[in-house]
């Protein structure tokens, strides 16, 4: 069979599974394609005029390649996998609907990484971060670090790579390419007081010895220096400075880039977002020359990705959905929940199935402890939500503000307590679960749309 | 009372599964009946703390080689602190360091400290899943235990030597004999984390029990514990 009959039966699957209501043909036909033409997303990737970027990191991919369309979106046409479909399967599906006359925009799965920039060749490569994420999928933290290694070694020379300066373990990796941007937060005031205890990558890559941090800003990220081999972060091509929070709103910054400075405020908080958008601007820089004042405006009209910091109203309650899904990723979380004074009500919904982690035992590396006073009144759901009603227990939230409910009933007892902001916490089938029950009642569009 | 002294071996190094959240377990449930509780971290380089109960984790391979040769300085003072009635829980890989020694895919070996008779060879195979054992440290008193196993190691027990309890579902020590973990009396290794002591309420009170040498603890509220426990024992 020719390859343009291959894609035209992959895209008619794709056409039936959305017919069927049986999802939004974000996996199934790359799946049906790459089995009848395993080097499709090679073939499909060079006929993309633009040629293509790639994002990946434990925490913050889908974030920051939505950041990355709202900046280059104006003027540029995209393919993109914004369903979040990562892995090899959702890329050659993105690639059978996009425009041939477009560029590649493709978050990717940390796992499959490796091969999908083996195939697809990107003109730019950011690497996010490295946390440690689902150890009984991915294996260690140093196992996907040294694939990236790898990886890299074998990049064209002219493709640039940026990269998370302040991620020590990304750095390693990174740096030894020729053609790199270094991106990194510049300012020791937002800084946190100590390491957290889920920190993974405190010790020096190259010699093993304690990393000296003068600053931390977010997990292991900091601006860091190994006091026995003399490495340290590196100086910043990309930087943000006067990070300023405002609550659950927005966070303010001054990007530095290319030689200009720009203020941004961006309608999203935390520091991690910080660090998103900084990729997101880096990446638009390096692959179609976007000048700061540009990425400024992408990045203050951005809405937050599927169920990253997704606000909607139930019931007239206002209500937020935030996926966890790794110790890292889930503290920042809790500090940024904590940076509202109002009494909370929490909905928290845990399962283990496979794209979940099997193993929940992350929760435990979750810095929950300080929600102890803060909780008005907690709903636990999910396939293990008794355990995570224990961890709450265990992190100080009172017993008699904690009940465990089914996935069924679970909104509606939540929003029937409390009395301040609702915030859903949940892992990634659950928030699947969760929108397709919301959808049901007319409050967010399905996943596959609201891309 | 006098407080239960808890010794936190290499919590920076050895701490992959979680383990904090053992810790964490054994702290509240101390103070939630008022009891006192000291926990003090022990590094590489650090003399090894007076305990009650030591505590030994999971970590990195990397981190494992690192802190080998440290923990076989403080192997000597370990062994007498058991043979005055100190506890030993150790998971993962923890609990091979307990043993002889840890012999990798090439051949390379990892020597251990040699508190109890067991040593360990890489398997080819990963063993990932949810556990369930059978245990009965008091005779009479059988329990159920439940966690989650991710290892590659086959440990095999010396002769004489009990496993912590028998697998109902899972690979436990090797995947052939049916017992998972040691069992000493003073000692426990397992490979079960998840972490091991919060659906498993039981298991941290026989430690807190043991550790202060009383009989009886103030019962707690344990309803949502159990109900953790029972979904495990399902899955």
């Amino acid at each position: 069979m020719l390859f343009s009959a291959k894609a035209g039966v992959a895209r008619v699957a794709a056409a039936a599974s959305r017919r069927t209501g049986r999802g939004g043909g974000t996996t199934l036909p790359g799946k049906l394609l790459l089995r009848m033409q395993p080097d499709a997303i090679s073939v499909l990737g060079r006929s993309l005029i633009g040629g293509s970027a790639v994002v990946s990191a434990t925490n913050g991919k889908t974030t920051t390649a939505k950041m990355a369309a709202a900046i280059l979106e104006p003027e540029h046409r995209l393919c993109r996998n914004g369903a979040g479909a990562n892995l090899e399967s959702g890329i050659a599906s993105a690639l059978l609907e996009g425009n041939p006359a477009a560029t590649g925009l493709f978050e990717v799965d940390e796992a499959a990484l490796p091969a999908v920039v083996g195939a697809l060749e990107p003109r730019v490569l950011v690497l996010g971060n490295l946390f440690r994420d689902q150890l009984d999928r991915y294996g260690e933290l140093e196992t996907v670090g040294a694939g990236w290694r790898r990886m890299v070694a074998g990049l064209p020379h002219d493709t640039t790579v940026v990269y998370n300066a302040d991620d020590p373990l990304v750095a390693s990796i990174a740096s030894a390419h020729p053609a790199t941007v270094a991106f990194g937060i510049d300012d020791p005031s937002a800084a946190l007081a100590a390491l957290p205890h889920a920190a993974d990558s405190k010790w020096c890559p190259g010699c093993g010895a304690r990393l000296v941090y003068d600053a931390v800003y977010l997990g292991h990220l900091g601006a860091w220096h190994c006091p026995n081999c003399d490495v340290s972060r590196a100086p910043l091509d990309a930087a943000a400075r006067s990070v300023v929070g405002h609550g659950l709103d927005a966070v303010e910054f001054r990007l530095a880039l290319a030689g200009e400075e720009v203020d941004v405020r961006l309608p999203l908080p935390g520091t991690y977002n910080v660090y998103n958008a900084l990729a997101a601007a880096a990446l638009g820089h390096s692959l179609a020359g976007v000048t700061p004042e540009r990425a400024r405006h992408g990045l203050e009209s951005f809405s937050a990705a599927f169920g990253r910091f997704e606000r909607v109203e139930i019931g007239g309650r206002k209500t937020i959905l935030l996926l966890i899904k790794n110790p890292a990723g889930a503290n920042e979380v809790v500090r940024t929940l904590c940076s509202d004074p109002q009494p909370m009500t929490l909905l928290v919904a845990l399962n283990d199935r496979i794209a979940d982690g099997r193993d929940v035992s992350w929760i435990w590396d979750v810095d929950f402890e300080p929600l102890e006073g803060r909780v008005e009144h907690a709903v636990a759901t999910g396939t293990r939500g008794a355990e995570m009603a224990m961890r709450l227990a265990y992190a100080g939230v009172p017993r008699t503000a904690i009940e465990v409910a089914p996935m069924a009933s679970a909104v509606d007892r939540a929003t029937a307590s409390g009395s301040g902001p609702l915030y859903v916490l949940t892992t990634y089938t659950a928030m699947l679960e969760l929108r397709h029950q919301l959808a049901d009642r007319g409050i967010v569009r399905p996943y596959w749309e609201a891309a | 009372m006098k407080p239960l002294r808890i010794a936190h071996l290499y919590p920076e190094h050895l701490n992959i599964y979680a383990d904090r959240g053992n810790i964490a377990v054994l702290t509240r449930r101390c103070a939630w009946r008022g009891l006192d509780v000291e926990v003090t971290a022990c590094g590489p380089g650090d003399a090894l703390p007076a305990a009650d109960l030591y505590y030994l984790g999971g970590g990195q391979d990397r981190d494992q080689v690192l802190i080998a040769d440290d923990l076989r300085g403080k192997g000597d003072d370990l062994r007498s602190a058991v043979d005055d009635g100190a506890l030993v829980l150790a998971v993962c890989g923890g609990y091979q360091l307990l043993g002889h020694r840890y012999r990798g895919h090439t051949g390379e070996e990892m020597r251990g400290i040699s508190l109890v008779d067991l040593e360990t060879v890489a398997g080819d195979r990963r063993m990932i899943g949810n556990v369930v054992l059978r245990c009965e440290l008091e005779p009479g008193k059988p329990e159920t235990l439940v966690g989650f196993e991710n290892h590659a190691g086959r440990t095999t027990l010396g002769p004489g030597l009990k496993p912590l309890g028998t697998v109902v579902r899972g690979g436990g020590n090797n995947g052939e004999d049916g017992g998972e973990g040691v069992y000493t009396g003073r000692v426990i290794g397992t490979y079960v984390h998840g972490p091991l002591l919060p659906k498993n309420p039981w298991l941290a009170d026989w430690l807190i029990r043991t550790g202060l040498g009383v009989d009886d603890l103030e019962p707690l509220d344990d309803g949502l514990e159990l109900e953790a426990h029972q979904v495990a024992a399902q899955l």
